[in-house]
């Protein structure tokens, strides 16, 4: 392989598992298949996205996340910067549209966007010319935690279809839990709601899930996947379940609930000792670790598939016109592996 | 009690047409004579391409005065009335101040004596500062003109101090109108509960949170033997206890906004916050019901609800918006596009329960075709169509959910108390 020329997406964001077919879903998984390829070798930058600019636009707080879109960016060789609401204009009063907009002069090819409310990508989608990836709106998406997840289980499973995904905890106020379910019914695998009747959304089982509140139910799965169980959950006069200690009692991963040949996964930060048990999260049947790995593959595949082909933003002549300008073609070629 | 507008000379002229006035049994081509703001003579006429029916009465309105002025003011609330066929506007107390005490309402008729081209009258708070402690002074407040009493925008949480407002208010002989939501219920929700909330993940307002409020407030204002007028009315469930009231002989009425009879929580999948209003959508069955509801007179009433907000605090992320639509400038089109037009309802109730109806409910004047009546009519070209636009609007916001859609039917003449205030 002396180039690297994927296929890639004609959409212009990532800002839901509901705006992809099933034929972007495989196709951003194998081009992350392809990228985890030239990890392995000894430099390990790709010249890919050379002179793109992405830009990360955090609200809320994130390590997994925010670090593994920067590494992300940075192995694909953009140009990255990082912008929190702690320390920034939002801390000055800023609205969401005029930081956008500000961000957006700098004619950034894509800005990510992790936002406690829901709807803040869309909006930030509707005022610049980048593409947005959305890293998590409140309770609403993170598409690519879902993209990640399926990429986990295909490596360590070898396949997707047809598997059955046990979904256990506080599903309710987990925009992952709704991503997942979205992203497996695409490939053809089943999910499996598994929670006390007070963390199941009402109608959610129009996703096309099944829905259990029965812990014994993820007998049946081939895969569990345990949802962090959110302390702000607990305040009182809004617990949604008596306590953590009886919430375990009846939910959590322990070794005795898993079989052999299950697999178990988290999307982190785990409590351990709440929804998983410590001797289940360091066991081998945890893809935890292989889950933050896949997240940096899958991310830089969701920058390639949005981004790699297209014309370079804002290197046109300054005629100050906003959208996609047309660009040398000395820019547009594909580069060269490293 | 007291609707006020500015002064100005009453207008005669004529309007031919087909004539509507379902209350009255009318409907065939006429022409109306009016002199000096009254219906001086109704004679056959030919019939126009226009239709004429007795003006419209907007039983809830917000015109964000005092306090608000850059999201309305009572003339350019008023001027939207015009533009939407309505001759009298009913405005509500959740205002900054909150209309509590006779010095503001007494500010705030004198304010509509001066700017509002529409009568328009005001209801006052059943409770000071709205916050649920203790009551208003009603007796005073209705000397002042408060049309009837309500904490609209939130609801009377304490049963014990609702109680206490019914019995209270009977010196007033003014109706409570009630906001009926249970915020234990409704809290941290932005969307109905259901399949579109739990797909997007957006908090949950259940139709529970209204219909056990509804079913609270119905059974106090039976024990005391009080009307009581039920807002904004959402779910099915609400309708349903309504309706149970009603077969036991409660003076209880009902009012129903235009968003809700026409759109479902599908909208909300946009997240455009010009579809999040409280209550929320609800569902295709609760849509259904709140239209048989008005069919059959069990909501006698249509409300806008007309809510402006900025356009900086609605262009923000669905989660993070305040809620409201406005809605007089489009109600009468987009119910006679999404319901008359497909049948759903007639243009006759529709005309019914949005003048007769809610004027009945708050015992203001009716409008009516007759001679020696105050001439309040509409004149409506069903043929038009037209695009809503921010800048079609006279409202000083445009937080409608109807914008850049296409209507039919169009008000094109209002008369308000015998002065015409709006000609297209």
């Amino acid at each position: 392989m002396s180039e690297l020329r994927l296929p890639v997406s004609d959409r212009r964001h990532l800002l839901s598992i509901p705006d992809l077919d099933r034929g972007d879903v495989e196709r951003i998984l194998d081009t992350a298949r392809s990228l985890a390829a030239t990890l392995d070798r000894e430099v390990k930058k790709l010249p890919t996205l050379r002179g793109r600019t992405v830009v990360n636009l955090f609200y809320e707080s994130s390590t997994r996340t925010l670090s593994s879109f920067e590494l992300a960016a940075k192995r694909l060789s953009a140009d990255t910067m990082s912008v929190r609401s702690a320390g920034s204009s939002v801390d000055k009063g800023e609205s969401l549209k005029d930081t956008a907009l500000t961000l957006a002069a700098y004619d950034p090819d894509v800005i990510v966007v992790r936002h406690p409310a829901i709807g803040a990508p869309a909006l930030v989608a509707r005022y610049t010319d980048a593409h947005v990836v959305n890293a998590g709106d409140g309770k609403h998406q993170h598409p690519t935690q879902a993209l990640l997840d399926l990429y986990a289980m295909r490596e360590a499973l070898g396949r997707l279809e047809g598997l059955t995904v046990a979904i256990v905890g506080d599903v309710l106020h987990s925009r992952v839990a709704r991503s997942l379910v979205q992203a497996l019914g695409l490939v053809g695998a089943h999910s499996l709601l598994v929670a006390p009747p007070t963390l199941l959304p009402r109608g959610i089982e129009a996703l096309g899930c099944d829905v259990s509140t029965d812990i014994a139910a993820i007998d049946a799965a081939d895969v569990i996947y345990a949802l962090r169980m959110q302390a702000e959950r607990m305040r009182p006069g809004e617990a949604f379940v008596p306590s953590l200690r009886e919430y375990s009692a009846l939910y959590a991963i322990t070794p005795e609930r898993v079989r052999t040949g299950q697999v178990v996964m988290h999307p982190g930060p785990m409590n351990r000792g709440v929804e998983i048990d410590p001797r289940v999260a360091d066991s081998a049947a945890a893809l935890v670790s292989d889950q933050v790995r896949a997240g940096l593959v899958v991310r830089m595949a969701v920058l390639y598939d949005l981004v790699a082909q297209r014309p370079v933003r804002g290197s046109g002549p300054g005629d100050g016109a906003r959208g996609n300008r047309e660009v040398p073609p000395s820019l547009t070629a594909a580069p060269e592996m490293v | 009690m007291i609707l006020a507008s500015r002064n100005g000379t009453a207008d005669s002229l004529a309007l031919e047409g087909r004539v509507i006035a379902p209350k009255q049994g009318i409907d065939e081509s006429l022409r109306i004579a009016i002199t000096d703001g009254v219906i001086t003579g109704i004679e056959p006429g030919d019939a126009r391409a226009a239709a004429i029916a007795p003006a419209f009465v907007d039983p809830h309105v917000h015109l964000r005065t005092p306090g608000r002025e850059d999201e309305e003011t009572l003339r350019s609330g008023t001027e939207a009335a015009a533009a939407g066929g309505f001759c009298a506007i009913v405005a509500m107390p959740n205002t900054d101040p909150v209309v509590d005490s006779a010095s503001v309402l007494g500010a705030l008729v004198e304010r509509a004596r001066e700017e509002a081209i529409v009568p328009t009258g005001f209801m006052a708070a059943i409770s000071t500062g709205q916050r649920g402690e203790e009551l208003t002074e009603m007796v005073e407040l209705a000397s002042a003109g408060a049309v009837a009493f309500t904490d609209d925008g939130r609801p009377v949480e304490s049963a014990g101090l609702l109680r206490r407002a019914l019995q209270y208010s009977a010196l007033t002989r003014r109706p409570l109108a009630l906001h009926c939501e249970d915020p234990t219920l409704s809290r941290g929700g932005h969307a109905h509960e259901g399949v579109v909330s739990a797909e997007l993940g957006l908090g949950a307002y259940p139709s529970t949170a209204e219909s056990v409020m509804v079913e609270r407030d119905l059974s106090l204002a039976a024990v005391e033997g009080r009307p009581i007028h039920l807002m904004h009315l959402s779910a099915r469930e609400s309708l349903a206890a309504l309706d149970v009231a009603l077969a036991n002989g409660a003076t209880a009425t009902g009012e129903v906004t235009p968003h809700h009879l026409v759109l479902t929580d599908d909208a909300v999948r946009s997240l455009d916050p010009n579809v999040k209003m409280n209550p929320p959508l609800r569902s295709e069955r609760d849509r259904a019901a709140l239209r048989d509801g008005l069919r059959r007179g069990a909501i006698s009433c249509i409300a806008t609800d007309h809510a402006p907000h900025a356009r900086h605090e609605k262009d923000v992320p669905f989660e993070e918006a305040p809620c409201g639509v406005t809605g007089l400038e489009t109600a009468f089109a987009a119910l006679y596009t999404h319901l008359v037009l497909p049948g759903e309802l007639s243009l006759e109730t529709l005309l019914e329960r949005m003048s007769s109806g809610p004027a009945c409910v708050f015992g203001l004047d009716e409008p009516k075709i007759e001679v020696g009546a105050r001439a309040n009519l509409v004149v409506l070209d069903l043929d038009a169509e037209w695009i809503v636009t921010e800048e079609g609007f006279r409202s000083l916001s445009a937080n409608s959910w109807l914008l850049g859609t296409t209507l039919r039917g169009r008000v094109v003449r209002t008369i308000a108390n015998g002065r015409e205030v709006f000609a297209a």
